[in-house]
Order: structure tokens, then sequence, then C-alpha cells
């Protein structure tokens, strides 16, 4: 009995079969396999998947780089597609012993890490046509944003984590924030250091920048004020026009198939400023 | 002069309470254990598991993996950082008489937490090839050697001419905790967002990263050192009358010292690294046992291993069930049970323990 379920399972292995019981994990990732229109094979989510609303009804399973390895088991993936920095490496491990099948989604700030991404998902959810399909779409809107941020003036943009104890948490080089300001035509105003770091305020003014960016959390306090207020803001370009422009996290940062949309509203956030 | 009737001596004897606590803590620490064995957000039964076992059924890949990877070595890992908490405490407290301390006090904490951020934060710039082999070892391994450094360089500072001051430990420690404190703080500016959030959750604790390999790691330090801990119950106990009093009556002081804080620094350098920073059970747990069962060091240790262990199993599955699929950091669990009844046990022994 047990020889014949194990031939017959390793038929069904033989064939394409599309796994249907799928774990996606991380935000980008998470939408992807929406806009590819697999959202009904997941059985569960990470922390960090909030889009779209559907997502948002699956069991959780903890913060991306915080898996639980049992809480994994709990939703009996078939497959896992997770992207790049899951873990820890001790449950990614378990999941290896259990024969669940993993796959990792490389991760980058621009429009052909959004591609890869893309094709890197509808390979593992085996929908070749769909993610062709998807990828030329994310194409054209990434050359029809491309073409527009050509025509834009750059402006000077600092992104602002946020600010804790009155100091600029300013995101860098190498970061999402970096990515999305570059996408969108304008220049990051902070190229001294990769990461999110706290400047200084004179290094806030030498910064100079003609517009000030900030993500939006629902129910987490609205910061707009403060930063503007903010005496070494205040000397800036930014700060005297009161140019500040608020988006969604997930959407700004997240590089997945909304980026080339998000990159373009930022662009004309940037030029309704000027009016 | 007051004659004192054998009576009333017997009932100031608390070795047999003792004893019976003993006992109960053990049938606790047997209940808890299977418990978690049996709980969990995946379901396996290991009722069902060893069913089929005795039947000669095959196990299910899955059901084989949560029991005899996930949850077994995630309990024997409870099960010893417990007792290697709670029983480092009670040295502590003991050696410094003092109910405060912890083993925090001798740099085991700081070190421990030092070496876990450097090596999340510069793990990166180690050479391939050892990067390779320590694998996620990484940070047990930094934490660890960390904790016994600091701890080394503590003792060293504080002993001259063969003696070595409590006093000069403590505050030695202090400073010594304020430097560890200010370069962790330089490796957190350097980290990235990533390793930023690694960094919260190795200092709240879990035992979600308990594997056979870690524990056949740390499992024989976490053993040597509390099988020497009921060794230093005598020792201990005379101290309680004052360093001087204690070598009038024939304690090895010097020795004392010098194996309660290898011992302490063992258990808690090794339960450190490979739990994270999992507080108040080295402090809370030798204080309730005194409240209960007295100072004695001969039970208090014993007891305080055994509760030490039941309590953080208990919360260990607290933490995996709680929010399932996802998990909580063991020490939120920890601090938000335990500090509250601490308090109330407190308010309501107000008199008796007089701190």
């Amino acid at each position: 009995m047990i020889r014949v379920l194990a031939f017959a399972l390793a038929a069904l292995a033989a064939l394409p079969a599309q796994a249907d019981r799928v774990l996606s994990v991380g935000g980008s990732v998470t939408e992807i396999v929406y806009a590819l229109g697999a959202g009904d094979r997941l059985v569960a989510r990470d922390t960090t998947s909030t889009f779209p609303q559907a997502a948002r009804d699956l069991p959780d399973v903890g913060y991306v780089r915080r898996l639980s390895p049992e809480g994994v088991l709990s939703v009996r993936p078939d497959l896992i597609i997770a992207e790049e920095g899951a873990g820890p490496p001790e449950t990614i491990e378990l999941l290896e012993a259990a024969a669940i099948p993993f796959v990792e989604i490389p991760d980058g700030y621009d429009g052909a890490a959004v591609l890869a991404k893309i094709a890197a998902v509808a390979k593992a959810l085996e929908m070749p046509e769909q993610g062709a399909a998807l990828g030329a779409e994310v194409q054209a809107a990434l050359d029809a944003t491309a073409s527009a941020a050509a025509d834009t003036p750059p402006r000077r943009v600092l992104f602002v984590m946020s600010v804790q104890g009155g100091r600029i948490l300013a995101a860098g080089r190498d970061t999402a924030a970096n990515g999305i300001i570059a996408m969108a035509g304008a220049q990051n105003a902070v190229t001294e250091f990769e990461g999110y770091k706290p400047l200084t305020d004179e290094a806030v003014t030498r910064a100079a920048p003609d517009a000030i960016l900030m993500m939006v959390r629902e129910g987490a306090e609205d910061l707009a004020d403060q930063v503007l207020a903010h005496p070494a803001i205040r000397t800036t370009p930014a700060g005297r026009t009161g140019a500040l422009v608020q988006m969604d996290g997930l959407y700004l940062l997240g590089f997945g198939p909304r980026t080339a949309q998000a990159a373009r509203d930022l662009s004309r956030a940037l030029a309704d400023l000027e009016g | 002069m007051v004659a004192i009737s054998p009576d009333e001596t017997a009932q100031w004897d608390r070795a047999p309470r003792a004893r019976r606590t003993t006992l109960m803590l053990a049938a606790l620490l047997g209940l808890v254990s299977v418990f978690s064995l049996t709980v969990g957000a995946a379901g396996t039964s290991p009722w069902a598991v060893l069913a089929d076992w005795l039947a000669g059924r095959e196990i299910g890949l899955a059901d084989r993996v949560v029991l005899f990877e996930i949850r077994l070595p995630r309990l024997a890992m409870g099960a010893l950082v417990g007792a290697s908490l709670a029983v480092s405490g009670a040295v502590m407290q003991g050696l410094f008489r003092n109910p405060l301390a912890d083993p925090g006090l001798v740099g085991v904490s700081a070190g421990a937490g030092l070496g876990a951020i450097a090596a999340i934060v510069l793990g990166g710039l180690l050479p391939a090839g050892l990067a390779a082999a320590l694998g996620y070892y990484a940070v047990p391994v930094a934490a660890f050697a960390g904790g016994w450094a600091s701890t080394l360089v503590l003792y060293a500072i504080s002993t001259r001419r063969g003696r070595t001051s409590v006093a000069t430990m403590l505050l030695a420690g202090i400073a010594l905790g304020a430097l560890a404190g200010a370069l962790s703080g330089i490796l957190v500016y350097m980290a990235d967002d990533a390793q930023l959030r690694d960094l919260t959750f190795w200092g709240l604790g879990s035992l979600a990263g308990a594997t056979w390999a870690k524990l056949a790691a740390a499992a024989p330090l976490m053993i040597l050192a509390l099988a020497c801990a009921p060794m230093l119950a005598r020792g201990l106990n005379g101290l309680a009358l004052g360093e001087a009093a204690a070598n009038h009556i024939g304690i090895p002081v010097q020795r004392l010292k010098a194996v309660a804080i290898l011992t302490v620094a063992g258990a808690t350098g090794a339960a450190v690294a490979v739990s994270g920073g999992i507080g108040f059970v080295g402090i809370v747990v030798p204080h309730l046992l005194r409240l209960a069962i007295g100072p004695d060091h001969r039970f208090l240790l014993v007891n305080a291993a055994l509760l030490g262990a039941a309590l953080l199993i208990l919360a260990d599955v607290i933490a995996r069930v709680i929010i399932a699929p996802a998990e909580l950091p063991i020490g939120i669990v920890t601090a938000t049970l335990g500090g509250p009844f601490f308090l109330w046990i407190l308010l309501r022994k107000r008199g008796v323990l007089d701190l």
C-alpha cells in the first residue's frame, strides 16, 4: 500500500503539478503573487505582506527575518516563496529537512530588479505566460516613468525615515528610498553614507534638499509638521517652501509591481510642489 | 534566658518543606515538559506519533520534523537555559550577598551582548572560509566568547594578591558594562536596517533557533556548571555570615569565589549564547524560592534549577502558541507575566521580605 502511494506521489511530482498551498514571505513578493492572479493559491503570508487587502486576511507567520519553524509548518505549505534575507537560517534549514520547496527571490532597488523579481516569482509558481505578461506590462510602465522622469529637472530630495528626539533619520545610498528617488528623476540629497542613518543638523543644512519625502504609516503619528518645524530643515529650500511629499511605505519602497506607478506619482508630486 | 524546646526548633527546620518542594517542582517540570511536546502551531500530537511508531507505521515527515527537530530540542534547550539562568542568579545573590545580584554583574551579559552585536554587524567582514565554517553559529560563538572574555577580565581586575574583592568586581562590572554598551552603540550605528532588526530580536531572546547541533555545543557546559553548583551550597551558606566569618569557620573563600564565578560564566554564557537575552528568570526564581523554603543554598540551588527550567519551558509554550503561526520573543513573555507576578508577591510579603 505504501509502495503504491509512493509511486503515485512520485508520478504526481513528475507532472508539472502546481503548488497550491503557497506561503509568501515579503511584501513585494506577495504583491507579485496577487498581480500574477495567483492570490487564491496562497495559504499564509508574513507580517510585511500588507497589500492587497486580501493578503491581510491570510494567517501571519511572523516577521520576515524571524520566521518560526513550527508556525511555518503549521500552515502546511507545499511551496515557500521568500524575499532575499528571509530567515533565520535555522528555520530555513528545518524547512529543507521537512522537504518543503523554498525559493528565494533576489532583491534590488531599480527597475531591472523589479522585472527579475516578477520573473523569479512566476517561475516558482510555474506561470510563465502570466509572468511574461506582467513583466511586459511593468516594463512598459517603467519605460513611461523613465521618459517622464527624463523631462523633469532633477531636484534634491531628502528621504526622512523618522525623527527621533529631534534627530533626522535619513536615507543614504543603497536604500529603497534612494532607488525610488532616482527612478522619479530626482536626486538623493544624501550620498555620503549607505543605509539609514541619523543626520546632524549641519549635515541637513548642507544637504540642502528642495523637497522632503516621507512615508505615511496607518495608525502612526503624522510627523510631517514636526519635520517641517525642525530647526535644521527650516534652513533648507524644502523647509522654506514647505515642500514635503508623503506616500504609503510599501507602495513607495516595496519595489514590487506598483513601483513604476509609485515613481511616477512621486515625480508628479515633486513637480506639483514647485507649482 | 530562653529555653528552646525541640518542638519549637522543629517548627523552624525548613528541610522537610524544602524536600517536599523539590518533589513538587520535579513533578511540575515533568508535566510542563510533556505539555510542551503536545502543544504547538502545527497540531502534531506526540501520542499519535507514538501510536504510529508502536504499530510499526511510518511516521510522516512533517510530524517527524515538528516533534524531533523542533519541539524536542526546544524543550531540552528551554530546560537547560532556564535552570542555568536561575541557578546562576541564586549563586550570584549568595556570592554578592545582595538580593539584586544577577549574572549581569560579572559582565557576562554585557560581554555576550557585545559579542553577538559584533557578529551580527561585522559578520560580513569575516574571511569567507571562516564565515562558511561558522555558518549561523557565528552569533552564539561570539556571544559566548564575549561573555567569557569580559568575566575573565573582570576577575583579573578585581583579584589582587590572590584575593578577589567582591566590591571591586561590582564597580568594575559597571564600568566594563558601560564600555561594552558604548562599543555596542558604535556597532549599532554602523548596522543597517536588517541588522538592527536582528539585534533587537536577539536582545529579546528566543528558543526558536534550538537545534540538536547547538544543543550539543552548549549543553555539556550548562550541565557541567549545573553539576558544580550544589558543591557551592555550603560555602555560600557560610558566606552569608560575611567573608571573615566564613573564613573562620573553615570555608576556602577565595576558591569558592573563583569556582562560583566560573560556574556562572559558563552556565550564563552558554545560555545567553544559544537563546539571546532572556531577562528576569535569574532574579525572580531564587527570590520566589527563598520566600517558600528559606535561604539555605543546599535546597535553594536544586529547586532553582527545577523551577527555572519549568518556568522557561512554560514561557516558551506561551511564546509559541499565543500568536501562532507567528511567535513572540520569549523575553517579552517572561517579563510581562513575571513582572506583575513578582510585584504581587512582594506586596503580599512586604513584611517578611525586607529588601
